[in-house]
């Protein structure tokens, strides 16, 4: 039986299992309207069958799904004549994987002879058998639960409570799975790293000038020594994300100062439903629109001016990459600019400055930590930012602070390291961990400290 | 005091420039995405009469579908539409201006009809790209010859095809049906639409339930201690931190750690939940705060249990902002990418996915692929699909503000 079928058996299962409870709980006390002798409201006790019913089996299904191939995998082995069980990890993966081809009707790798098939025919009879078992066992957990919760039904028990204990469970786990996110990112990233860093030393990965991650799969192979200084990659990031900044943040800034102090109601209502669109547009466009668009118009408009220009300019992306944090800059200061309280602009207004006046010499100030917050969200979305570095900017490691040249960042370099096939051990994929390591925690140090001035600068005002 | 007036004057005036620099952007941004990809929705298709011979098809008198010489008899129908061609090297160029869908497209015909072996058909098959690149007028026909990828020939032939109302160009009907193909005539987003769908139904499903319990935990039930502020402020950083991150968790917990398929929907819309789990979140605590007090401690009073006031009063009024939440969330989803490259989502494929298991691409990642595709038929059709996707996140939009609009309730 397939595991959609067993779930929606095990949902009809609790469907029936309500009704009888509910039933139950009734004919107790003599049907309708006595309802009152019963602790719980006679729902409640259909409900408490149904978990009796669901909740086991369901435990017991995702156990099997976790463990099912592991063991399957580990008795089809176990089958093998002894000249294959012999063999080195990596081959009888290989090998286990063929069988699993084999069994699934999938191209294999390898000529099959007698031993390859006969294992794939003991691996469907073993999936064959592990399916049935399972869908016994479901069930019959479904339905002995369902027996046993049915019969413990009494007017005295206290259904609600139980019902709404499960509930509550299931609540305090949902929201703990935003903590387990945070901590499966952690260890994901930090265990790879640190096998990492056993092959590469940290202060070579820190502070090395030189980039290029191509290994030698043979000895004898030339020209990839594979050196793992990410120092290019650091500055390309930085390069990219100041010129992004240089964009979006004056204009951001002016935009929502423009919106909030100048224009009238009507432009408003247009403009910012507008800007927030620009928030709204995927960054892979965003990144085509950098590669096929800006890059050519800024190689041409540079290099009509004289300057040497790479067609894949840190420029074109930084440029690309500011408008996009636009409306993120300008939507922040706005928030700042309006926490800030009337009384102040309406005193500067009446001791006779003028808006502007008003604006640059008492608003901003005030509003200052709220920006500044806000401009560190925006750098960390900048460092993070990865289609449009990926298709607009390069895969060269310069080690450059000119904008017309091209240079590579922190994204693309997982990026490239970590599409197409791979091996899990070798230092070209675990240095795309590394290099995740690093983005997550300056990110993380950039949005702690943004998010923290952010929120206690608004509570200050309110 | 000019001084100053002029000083306000150009403090408004950059103020306005800001504003406006921002709108330009949108403005030249639709109008070179539409002027770009506009042309894409058109195809250019050529008559041709093909006659489904035996002899050719089925030599033994056997027809094998698999094995069957389509290419031939397409050929055959070209030459006897430009009788004229004669030399070898001419014939292969004359050749190269049908796409090879249309031996496919004679073949399916078959398929679907045996019936017809022997007869003669007149089919609409589509021009190769670069003839549907001049039609359209994306190869300059009066450059010099070694410089376009068409010849003065196969440019004469083009030409006369057209005299005779044998090439017409109409709705691009496989950019909407086929998957990906290596042939630009032949490479369609549904395989992609199709990917994207599968891993956005993950997402709902695990990503809606699971965030709108976390935010009645955390608004309703929480006590206010450490581990609820250490649960909270996690929130907030995990809606910030980098969306590639979440690509490398998914790479090595789903897909090496519990060794699920790469490629599949099910990884990635099991990635792409993690993602917007905190914008549901916090969508979702927010409409459950605006919920006035009085609600529940009337319904306290009344004698209902805690559980009983958040399930039957305060989540059905905080529904509507609930579900905006959602739709936004869903429509970020639609649009990421970064993550999906880590878990191999970027693979080429032709076959339209039809499980959460078989390997699939999702819509911004076949935009990534064809921009990356040097045929300049690409890039019209990256256009046109960013177009799509662009209806899709509209249409998404459009329905979170509709739906708040009408459910909006003030208190």
């Amino acid at each position: 039986m397939q595991n959609t079928t067993l779930v929606l058996r095990l949902g009809l299962m609790a469907i029936a299992a309500f009704y009888f409870g509910r039933e139950r709980s009734l004919s107790l006390v003599g049907g309708h309207g006595h309802g009152m002798a019963l602790h719980s409201l006679p729902g409640y006790y259909g409900y408490f069958v149904a978990i009796w019913v669901v909740l086991p089996a369901l435990g017991l299904l995702l156990l099997w799904v976790l463990v099912e191939p592991r063991v399957i995998v580990a008795l089809v082995v176990s089958g093998l004549p002894e000249s294959y069980q012999a063999l080195p990890a990596g081959e009888l993966n290989l090998l286990v994987n063929n069988i699993r081809n084999l069994a699934a009707g999938d191209v294999v790798s390898v000529d099959v002879d007698a031993v390859l098939r006969d294992a794939a025919a003991q691996f469907d009879n073993y999936a064959a058998k592990s399916r049935q078992l399972l869908a016994v066992l479901a069930l019959g957990i479904a339905g002995l639960g369902g027996t046993i919760a049915w019969r413990r039904i009494h007017p005295d028990l206290r259904a609600r409570n139980r019902v709404e204990h499960v509930v509550r469970w299931f609540l305090i786990a949902a929201s703990s799975i935003a903590i387990l996110t945070t901590v499966g990112i952690v260890l994901s990233v930090l265990f790879e790293a640190l096998r990492f860093f056993q092959k590469v030393p940290v202060m070579e990965f820190l502070f090395g000038l030189n980039w290029s991650p191509q290994t030698a799969i043979r000895a004898d192979q030339v020209g990839s020594s594979g050196s793992f200084g990410a120092v290019p990659l650091f500055a390309g990031t930085m390069l990219i994300t100041a010129i992004a900044m240089v964009v979006a943040v004056p204009v951001g800034l002016m935009t929502a100062i423009y919106l909030a102090e100048y224009s009238s109601a009507r432009v408003r209502g247009i403009a910012k439903p507008l800007l927030e669109i620009l928030a709204g547009i995927p960054t892979v466009v965003y990144g085509f629109f950098a590669a096929l668009t800006v890059a050519p118009w800024v190689r041409r408009a540079g290099e009509a001016a004289g300057f040497e220009v790479a067609s894949e300019s840190a420029l074109a992306a930084g440029l690309v990459m500011g408008i996009m944090i636009i409306p993120l800059v300008s939507s922040l200061s706005d928030d700042a600019i309006n926490a800030v309280p009337r009384a102040m602009r309406d005193g500067a207004l009446g001791l006779g400055s003028t808006r502007s006046e008003t604006m640059t010499k008492v608003i901003l100030p005030a509003a200052l930590p709220g920006i500044v917050g806000g401009i560190l969200l925006a750098v960390s979305r900048a460092i993070g930012e990865t289609m449009i570095v990926v298709m607009a900017a390069g895969l060269a490691a310069n080690l450059t602070a000119n904008p017309f040249e091209a240079v590579t960042t922190v994204t693309v370099q997982i990026v490239t390291l970590l599409v197409g096939d791979q091996e899990f051990d070798s230092a070209k994929t675990l240095a795309a961990f590394a290099l995740g390591l690093m983005l997550f925690v300056v990110t993380l140090f950039l949005n702690v400290i943004g998010l923290g001035v952010v929120r206690k600068y608004r509570e200050q005002y309110d | 005091m000019p001084r100053r007036r002029r000083r306000e004057f150009t403090f408004r005036l950059l103020g306005m420039i800001a504003t406006g620099i921002g709108i330009v952007f949108l403005g030249v941004f639709f109008s070179s995405l539409v002027a770009q990809g506009a042309s894409a929705f058109k195809q250019t298709y050529l008559q041709l009469d093909i006659e489904l011979n035996e002899d050719v098809l089925a030599p033994g008198g056997q027809l094998d579908l698999a094995y069957a010489d389509f290419d031939s008899l397409v050929r055959t129908a070209l030459r006897k539409e430009l009788p004229e061609v004669s030399s070898r090297q001419d014939r292969r160029a004359l050749y190269r201006i049908v796409s090879v869908g249309a031996a496919y497209q004679v073949r399916d015909l078959l398929e679907e009809n045996p019936g017809l072996l022997g007869t003669t058909q007149t089919l609409w098959v589509p021009a190769s790209s670069t003839i549907d690149m001049l039609i359209k007028g994306n190869i300059d026909a009066n450059l010099e010859e070694a410089l376009r990828p068409v010849s003065d020939r196969q440019i004469a032939w083009v030409e006369s095809l057209r005299a005779a109302g044998r090439l017409e160009t109409r709705f691009n009907k496989a950019l909407f049906t086929n998957g990906d193909s290596r042939e630009p005539e032949l490479a369609g987003i549904k395989g992609a639409v199709m990917g994207s769908l599968y891993m956005l139904m993950v997402t709902l499903v695990l990503s809606f339930p699971i965030g709108v319990a976390a935010a009645i935990y955390l608004e309703e039930f929480a006590p206010r201690n450490r581990w609820s502020d250490l649960i909270e402020v996690n929130i907030n950083n995990l809606a910030a931190v980098p969306s590639i991150v979440f690509g490398l968790l998914g790479l090595a917990v789903f897909i090496n750690w519990a060794a699920l398929p790469r490629s599949a929907p099910l990884v990635g819309g099991l990635v792409l939940t993690l993602l917007t789990l905190p914008v549901i979140i916090i969508a979702s605590r927010a409409s459950i705060k605006a919920v006035p007090p009085s609600i529940r401690e009337a319904a306290l009073g009344l004698g209902a249990s805690q559980t009983q006031v958040v399930f039957h009063h305060v989540l059905p009024l905080a529904m509507p902002g609930m579900l905006t939440g959602a739709i936004i969330g869903m429509s970020r989803a639609l649009g990421e990418s970064a993550p999906l490259l880590m878990i191999g989502m970027i693979a080429f494929i032709v076959d339209v996915p039809g499980s959460l298991t078989d390997p699939a691409t999702a819509l911004p990642v076949q935009i990534f692929l064809w921009a990356d595709s040097p045929e300049r038929a690409f890039a019209e059709r990256t256009s046109a699909a960013i177009i799509v996707l662009l209806g899709f996140l509209l249409v998404m939009n459009l329905a979170a503000v509709i739906l708040r609009k009408r459910m909006e309730r003030k208190w």
